[in-house]
């Protein structure tokens, strides 16, 4: 192994572990503000790079058929309550069962009229179409149970995965797909060579970071989003609609996952399923952070990527066992240093 | 008026499992899960299957393993306790086919496979003589394989394949071929499925800078090494297996690979065989079937195994009926020992010549070798 070698392998792992690093983001924000431990997360990142791929083979994505679907049901559902007596907050429902699944299907018909071929058009629809799933499918399967306990959240969490993998096969196929890149550009540095695409990755996912990063620290909404994270039962009495929080977060981890799968479909084959692996790398690199930690999430999934490029030199056949074992000593070390604290639940 | 149907269907489907005047055959295939790519073209091709072979009903019924081995073994004592089914195709990979011998011995039923590996045939044994399989052993294309890199000048050899049974296997296969043709297989890289990168295994590969490499993946997976070998510049011959003979691949691979060899089941190419080949007919006969049901062009040759299955119930089934009546345990020896002595049926893939050492009775007319050219395959004679 030469030095050329080295930087290529560093190079790889920076690129993969920018896209864990999207999920673990992702996953921390999902837990720390409902507690749900996110295992569908994957699933967005293949839906998003295969309706890509669909909008770029002219054919319209049956994941927009699934948002419609769910769009009328959490329409259904808000009616029944409404009609209960329970107080809906309808503006927040219809912007994401009304406005959205609407603005989706309006862009994948008039996007080949009016920018035919155009990736980012193709880009933003596809967005569109993914991003409000995060809030449906979260009003739908986890804010009944929002007291619940953490394992219940998680065991409906399996079931969800399980139930839009399944439905990932029969809109896709088996087969996987690929997508052209956005920059087809090459730069040579010092002989090592860098694409352009894996720029686009990098640079798309720090500006997610910051971008998220400002939110948090800067807006109301994200602060809010904060309080309820911190103590879901003060937020409340200050105010803090924490329904609405759940929201927000679900929509955007689904906008996260939905961007990891635009970065990624142009690097590798994406299937059906190819989502579940990426999400559990970013559950590793989230684990590092204590699923609490944002910082520390992205240090973890950097390490995630440089272990699994590493390790697919050295010894590829064990390449999983190696990432995946990284989160004993991880726990292990974390368990040493943190007391723990039961939820509220 | 639309449910009468499917409830009718039910319904005799029902009474066909008591009524013994019926053949009841049990099928599971891998129709989702990691293997679905080669599950599908199986399912569908069931439905291609004959419904009668010498004026004897059949009752198929399909179940689905999601290409989980403990599924198998539970659908396979479903179809045996349930349905009484006189004999079980599959199912589609090797380890859920494995796991099923051990349950179709027990209860004397037999059991045609449609998945690749020799160890669900070899040795024969106790168990294994109720066992049959349709797809080409690794060793007869590792054997094409290596053949064709040694008329090409190869001497050294890279490998990279899945790190499970299909790679494991395709490598302790190709390693003795290449003993025999003096190879010399240098790297060994592994990579999983689902990988998103295979950047440090291609990079050890090229560091290498063998002749040739060849690479053990199955359907579209199996692009991705090739594409990052031309990414990063690698110039020799890349070799495939029959593992990724459909159209999807060539659709993911695109131009990347272009000029790959690999060998397959002549029904790949049957459209381009010479009419004097002996699968010519055969083989058309499942493309025009399947393409008939399913479209142009969606033929892949997974499908044909499972086609296989069926030419061989048809071709075993008359002369079992002679010896037994169907759903008794003396049809089922009989219809044992009727495939055991099938002699000459030309199927999709091949032509079969069973005996009681070889449950598989493929020869070398069982493969051709095809290269990818623009974005096709092209038969090479």
């Amino acid at each position: 192994m030469d030095l050329q070698i080295a930087l290529l392998l560093g190079q790889d792992g920076i690129v993969n572990g920018a896209v864990y690093g999207l999920m673990a983001l992702a996953l921390v924000l999902v837990f720390s503000v409902t507690r749900v431990i996110f295992i569908p997360q994957g699933e967005f990142v293949a839906f998003g790079a295969l309706s890509m791929a669909m909008l770029q083979a002219g054919r319209v994505p049956p994941t927009l058929w699934l948002l419609l679907v769910i769009a009328g049901a959490a329409l259904l559902v808000e009616a029944w309550r409404w009609k209960r007596g329970v107080a809906v907050d309808w503006r927040a429902t219809l912007v994401w069962a009304v406005a959205f699944p609407l603005l989706a299907a309006v862009f994948i018909v008039v996007n080949p009229l009016w920018w035919p071929g155009s990736l980012v058009a193709q880009a933003i629809t596809t967005l569109l179409v993914i991003t409000p799933l995060g809030p449906l499918l979260y009003r739908l399967a986890y804010r009944p149970l929002a007291d619940a306990s953490v394992l219940v959240l998680l065991i409906v969490s399996v079931a969800l995965h399980g139930i839009l993998v399944g439905l990932g096969l029969l809109f896709f196929g088996a087969e996987g797909s690929r997508t052209p890149a956005f920059s087809e550009a090459r730069f040579d540095v010092s002989g090592v060579q860098v694409t352009g695409q894996s720029l686009v990755v990098v640079g798309v996912a720090l500006v997610l970071v910051i971008l998220m990063f400002l939110f948090f620290e800067r807006s109301i909404v994200g602060k809010a989003l904060r309080a309820t994270a911190l103590n879901r039962v003060g937020a409340r009495l200050m105010g803090i609609p924490t329904d609405l929080s759940g929201d927000i977060s679900f929509a955007l981890a689904a906008l996260i996952g939905g961007v990891s799968g635009l970065l990624i479909a142009p690097l590798t084959t994406v299937y059906y399923d190819t989502g579940f692996l990426i999400g559990l790398k970013g559950f590793v690199a989230a684990i590092v952070g204590g699923l609490a930690s944002y910082p520390l999430a992205l240090v973890g999934a950097l390490i995630v990527g440089q272990l699994e490029s590493f390790s697919s030199f050295w010894a590829s056949a064990f390449k999983e066992v190696i990432v995946f074992t990284l989160i004993i000593p991880v726990l292990w070390w974390r368990s040493l240093r943190s007391h723990h604290v039961e939820d509220e639940a | 008026m639309k449910l009468i149907r499917p409830i009718a269907a039910l319904l005799a489907a029902c009474s066909a499992s008591v009524a013994f005047a019926d053949i009841n055959v049990g099928v599971t295939v891998s129709a989702t899960g990691p293997a679905a790519s080669l599950g599908i073209p199986e399912k569908n091709t069931v439905a291609l299957m004959p419904k009668t072979i010498a004026g004897q009903k059949i009752n198929y019924i399909v179940l689905d393993d999601a290409s989980d081995t403990t599924a198998a073994v539970a659908n396979t004592r479903k179809l045996l306790s349930e349905s009484k089914v006189d004999v079980i195709l599959g199912s589609t990979t090797t380890p859920n086919s494995l796991a099923m011998i051990d349950v179709v011995s027990e209860a004397q039923v037999p059991m045609i496979s449609m998945a690749a590996s020799a160890r669900i045939v070899e040795p024969q044994d106790a168990k294994k003589r109720w066992v049959f399989k349709t797809p080409q052993n690794d060793i007869m294309m590792s054997l094409a394989i290596a053949e064709h890199m040694a008329n090409a000048g190869v001497k050294t050899v890279g490998f990279i394949g899945f790190s499970d049974a299909y790679g494991e296997g395709w490598f302790q296969e190709f390693s003795k071929a290449a003993d025999l043709k003096k190879l010399k297989v240098g790297v060994s890289e592994r990579y999983a499925r689902t990988d998103t990168s295979v950047t440090g295994q291609v990079l050890k590969l090229i560091s290498a800078k063998p002749d040739a490499i060849l690479i053990a993946g199955a359907g579209t997976p199996a692009a991705l090494p090739q594409k990052a070998l031309k990414e990063r510049g690698y110039t020799g011959k890349i070799y495939q297996t029959h593992g990724v003979a459909n159209a999807d691949f060539l659709r993911v691979g695109g131009k990347d690979v272009e000029g790959t060899y690999l060998p397959a089941g002549p029904v790949l190419v049957a459209e381009q065989l010479p009419a004097s080949h002996p699968l010519k007919k055969s083989a058309m006969a499942y493309v025009a079937a399947y393409e008939a049901a399913y479209g142009k062009g969606s033929v892949s040759a997974f499908g044909a195994h499972a086609w296989d299955t069926g030419v061989l119930l048809a071709a075993a089934v008359p002369a079992a009926l002679k010896k037994a009546q169907p759903g008794t345990p003396e049809f089922r020896a009989a219809l044992r020992d009727a495939l055991e002595q099938l002699k000459e049926v030309p199927g999709a893939h091949g032509i079969f010549n069973m005996s009681a050492g070889d449950h598989l009775g493929l020869d070398q007319r069982a493969r051709v070798t095809v290269k990818i050219e623009n974005g096709a395959w092209k038969y090479q004679p």
